[in-house]
């Protein structure tokens, strides 16, 4: 156990040491055109946040996440939960999903655009509707591998359906719909951003984009720096968890 | 056709139906988006008139390059990772957050790289698609039964023929889950880019026709891609379950 969390905060530390200095490698290499060295970037990012004009970027993108993370997860699972347990439904609907899961969302974003406006439920959307396919088919997954014996076993103590979903399935299937929502957290969080990047005038998503369009690499490297660590940090944090949640099965 | 395939059919051409009905009543207006019969009807125009063709053969002819690149640096990169057991878990981390970080922030760097040409694009379609290979491909070979690579040594395979012979074709229908992946994103990576900037392609011009209200040529394309992308989904699928029907699985 000890000897498991040395190792991965030994592989935590390599892997940020050689990616710094691939990154160092990379800009002598590319030049002050391309981007800019590790420590420039850190001392402009240290700059950035402490900026008055930073945090309301910041907490709009951070309240468009946590509202399409919330319609991902709530549509997710109840749409995993029923068509894992509706065997015809299933047959029906999960070679669609698969279908769409499959498609190249970004293709959407003019038409989120015009149903949505430019603004917040756009940006919403285009999260959610990253998010809400991979929690979905996760459940799916996990809510068909349950041992039928626990239902079974369920049954005879006459639970009814939200009782069932909530003390036999839910439980019995939580590692794997945890993992689901992982992955959904993930694409989620990508989603929200791609959609500030093409269809919002606030938010990190737009700040990057409008760094883009201005060539402004100080601003490109420090935005997409406080993103990846964002996204580092949280996903580490829910691969513990998904861990040792399944170690307890 | 059997039942669920009656179902299938009758889902969606319920779902279009209503499309058709609330376009036609006014409910969604023309600006939102056109009746799917005209799409459809645009679709042929576009596609007859060959004045699309250009940007349609260059956005396909990239996402292939990328999708090629991201196939065969994948697999390589999958096949030596896996006989290196410290550098993969090193990489794990990397690989989990992979997919939260928007990689277009990494456009202008690769434009500065490549130049303004197609490179850079097919470079984010590869940079997007490249870790679904890794981490499919490492999925399947952990699952290679020993007894193939016990059955390899006594027939003396060296290590490369090994790979090629045994474990890779074992692997296939995992690769094949990659590449499923791959397809995706090297579409997602190139219509992304040239949303962002581009002299052409099919992201180009549904930009283009969004800025112009030019719904006319901007919903075929978008159905058109999504077309493009789910038929070679499914037939990745089909493949998939041909090959996992041959183990009897």
């Amino acid at each position: 156990m000890s000897s498991d969390r040395w190792k991965g905060v030994r592989n935590a530390t390599v892997l940020l040491i050689g990616l710094l200095a691939a990154w160092q490698a990379l800009y002598w290499f590319a030049g002050e055109a391309a981007l800019r060295s590790p420590l420039e970037t850190f001392r402009y990012t240290g700059k950035l946040v402490t900026s008055e004009a930073f945090w309301p970027h910041l907490s709009e993108t951070m309240r468009a996440f946590a509202a399409a993370l919330a319609i991902a997860a709530g549509v997710g699972l109840a749409t995993g939960f029923w068509l894992g347990f509706h065997r015809f439904s299933n047959q029906v609907f999960e070679p669609m999903l698969v279908a769409i899961y499959s498609i190249p969302k970004i293709t959407l974003y003019p038409i989120l655009l015009l149903a949505f406006g430019l603004g917040m439920p756009a940006k919403i959307a285009f999260g959610a509707i990253h998010g809400i396919i991979p929690v979905a088919l996760f459940t799916i997954n996990a809510v068909r591998n349950i041992k039928p014996i626990l239902i079974k076993t369920a049954r005879m103590h006459r639970l009814g359906t939200f009782d069932l979903v909530r003390s036999v399935l839910f439980p019995a299937a939580l590692p794997e719909i945890f993992t689901g929502l992982r992955v959904g957290f993930s694409l989620t969080l990508i989603g929200t951003l791609l959609g500030e990047m093409f269809a919002a005038q606030r938010g990190l998503g737009f700040l990057l984009m409008n760094a883009i369009g201005l060539h402004n690499v100080d601003l490109i490297m420090a935005v997409t720096l406080l993103l990846i660590a964002f996204a580092a940090v949280v996903s580490s944090v829910l691969l513990v968890i998904d861990r040792r949640l399944r170690r307890h099965v | 056709m059997t039942r669920v395939t009656l179902y299938r059919v009758l889902v969606i051409a319920l779902a279009v139906l209503a499309l058709e009905v609330l376009c036609l009543t006014g409910v969604i207006d023309r600006i939102t988006m056109q009746p799917p019969h005209r799409i459809l009807y645009d679709l042929g125009v576009i596609l007859i008139s060959g004045k699309r063709n250009a940007a349609i053969a260059k956005t396909l002819t990239n996402a292939s390059i990328a999708l090629a690149l991201a196939l065969i640096v994948g697999v390589a990169t999958a096949a030596v990772l896996h006989g290196h057991r410290a550098v993969r878990e090193t990489l794990d981390p990397l690989f989990a957050t992979y997919y939260a970080v928007p990689i277009f922030a990494f456009y202008p760097l690769l434009i500065v790289l490549f130049g303004l040409g197609d490179a850079p694009q097919i470079g984010i379609g590869f940079m997007l698609g490249v870790v679904a290979v890794i981490v499919n491909t490492l999925n399947g070979l952990d699952r290679v039964p020993r007894v193939l690579l016990k059955a390899a040594r006594i027939q003396r395979l060296g290590r490369i023929e090994t790979a090629l012979k045994v474990e890779l074709p074992c692997a296939a229908p995992y690769v094949l889950t990659g590449a499923k992946f791959a397809v995706a994103y090297s579409l997602i990576g190139i219509i992304g880019a040239e949303f962002i900037m581009s002299r052409g392609g099919m992201g180009y011009e549904i930009s283009f026709a969004y800025n112009n209200f030019d719904n006319a040529t901007m919903y075929p394309l978008i159905v058109l891609i999504l077309a493009v992308s789910i038929s070679i989904n499914a037939s990745l699928s089909w493949w998939e379950r041909v090959l996992l029907a041959r183990r009897g699985l």
